[in-house]
């Protein structure tokens, strides 16, 4: 499928334009009609971190002719270790901004549009309606259904890929033959169930690995050439450097794209997914929480308080601030090491696993059982910057 | 994946594939080699080796969780006769949970 060969208007290409593209016009399955093809696509890329990075780059080098951006956050330094387009000097700078600079340097002539914002039911299809084609880089589900279905109903393929620690999803979805990402799941998993590469980590690379994989497919859809990802989900697993494919099929029962759609605006995805407020806060309300100033003072001041660590014990490695370290997950079977006559303060990275871990410890009969609000990072951020962050 | 072939003593047996973030549930393990007939069999056969996944697979109705899908080989067991699906010696079969991952 070509998307871009009807309506697009011709783009010619100047004599630098040409010297520039040089390898791509000797190639019959490319050659002068195909990159003037892709002068004339206008591709969104959404967000320009772990996917988006290498997604850009390659599609501004390639020679795209319109590029847009959608990003609102900030560099951070943990984001240097996978998020190639931003550099060191890049930190506190606006993603959008850093981002663009590196397009135009790798080349002038790509049109960057900059969207900075939050993708949103309200902005959605209106950023969608100058584009052809978008691509999926975001990390989140509530985002994912948005995009999904944003390109279900203006009729835009969704160039999807996905990661988690050492292991991706790449596909090609919402094309007008093809399923959407409704198609292949339904519904969100409930909040908290699946973990973000915030807390569950990633392979600096894999990000690098499916980003170019969605480009690869964005170039391909933009010159109609080869068998796109549509109808297959590629399985990637950079630990075992195993690819697997699997059919996805149209289902026709699909609320966006099925033969009688129920989804025929957007919706709010935050209520969707099952997202109230802050994600980071403890769900369970009932869970007793001890700021980090307060156990600071009261450790200083001598109180029997038992801390209780359940990280993993590589956090542990990273940072730690004296607890004992029983990992959320074998906290059932070791629960005997833990002495309910004591008060004990638990905590984890930034507050959710220890408030699960205070919650399963009051059901088992411990009464003086607190939570650590914000982690060890708000120790970190408000008593102790010595503790490296992670 | 010839496995089973090239070690006959493992025939009669499929294998389970287990996704990174239910490989803690799962005893660490990137696969399971699970016994039965079917498909509802073998996810019988991969709980009552690990327990733990149960919740994480299933709702308390017993309903498997709409974000994960189960493919048999490359198929979608929901388009082949779902947990009745038969399955002969040497298949792989796949649970694909949706991930979101991409920062």
């Amino acid at each position: 499928m070509a998307i871009a060969t009807e309506t697009a208007p011709t783009a010619t290409l100047n004599k630098d334009e040409i010297l520039r593209y040089s390898r791509h016009l000797i190639m019959p399955e490319v050659g002068m009609d195909g990159q003037q093809k892709l002068k004339a696509a206008k591709v969104l890329c959404i967000g320009t971190g772990g996917l988006g990075s290498p997604l850009a780059l390659y599609l501004a080098a390639a020679g795209v002719g319109t590029l847009g951006l959608v990003d609102f956050d900030v560099v951070d330094y943990t984001n240097l270790q996978r998020q190639i387009i931003h550099t060191t000097a890049d930190v506190g700078r606006k993603k959008l901004d850093s981002a663009a600079e590196k397009l135009e340097a790798i080349n002038p002539f790509v049109e960057i549009k900059k969207f900075d914002t939050r993708l949103s039911s309200e902005n959605a299809l209106e950023i969608f309606r100058d584009f052809d084609i978008i691509a999926d880089g975001t990390d989140n589900f509530p985002t994912r259904y948005l995009v999904n279905d944003a390109c279900v109903l203006s009729g835009k393929p969704n160039v999807y890929g996905s990661i988690f620690r050492f292991e991706g999803q790449a596909s090609v979805f919402a094309t007008e033959e093809g399923p959407c990402y409704r198609c292949l799941y339904p519904e969100p998993p409930p909040p908290g169930l699946v973990p973000s590469c915030a807390e569950g980590g990633v392979l600096g690379i894999l990000p690098g690995l499916v980003g170019v994989m969605q480009a690869t497919e964005v170039v391909k859809l933009i010159l109609g050439a080869g068998d796109p990802l549509i109808g297959r989900l590629l399985l990637i697993d950079a630990l075992g450097m195993k690819f697997r494919e699997l059919k996805l099929r149209k289902n026709p029962d699909c609320p966006a794209c099925g033969t009688r759609p129920t989804i025929t605006k957007l919706i709010d995805y935050n209520e969707f997914c099952g997202i109230r407020g802050e994600e980071e806060k403890p769900v369970s309300s009932g869970i007793p929480e001890i700021q980090v100033e307060e156990l600071k003072r009261r450790l200083d001041a001598g109180d029997d308080l038992f801390v209780l660590d359940v990280r993993e014990p590589h956090e542990y490695q990273i940072c730690n601030i004296g607890g004992h370290l029983i990992p959320l997950n074998d906290l059932p079977k070791r629960v005997s090491e833990l002495d309910s006559s004591r008060e004990i303060v638990a905590h984890c990275k930034m507050g959710g696993r220890s408030a699960k871990a205070v919650a399963f410890l009051q059901q088992s009969g411990f009464k003086k059982v607190h939570n650590l609000t914000g982690g060890i990072i708000a120790w970190a951020d408000r008593v102790d910057p010595k503790v490296p962050k992670y | 994946m010839n496995l089973p072939h090239d070690f006959p003593h493992l025939l009669g047996m499929a294998k389970i594939h287990i996704p990174t973030p239910l490989r803690q549930y799962a005893g660490k393990q990137t696969a399971v080699e699970v016994a039965g007939e079917t498909v509802a069999d073998a996810m019988s056969d991969l709980i009552a080796k690990h327990p733990d996944l149960k919740r994480h697979l299933y709702t308390d109705g017993g309903k498997l969780r709409s974000f994960v899908n189960i493919y048999l080989n490359d198929e979608d067991v929901r388009y082949l006769q779902k947990d009745a699906t038969p399955i002969a010696s040497g298949d792989n079969i796949s649970i694909v949970p949706s991930i979101a991952g991409g920062l």
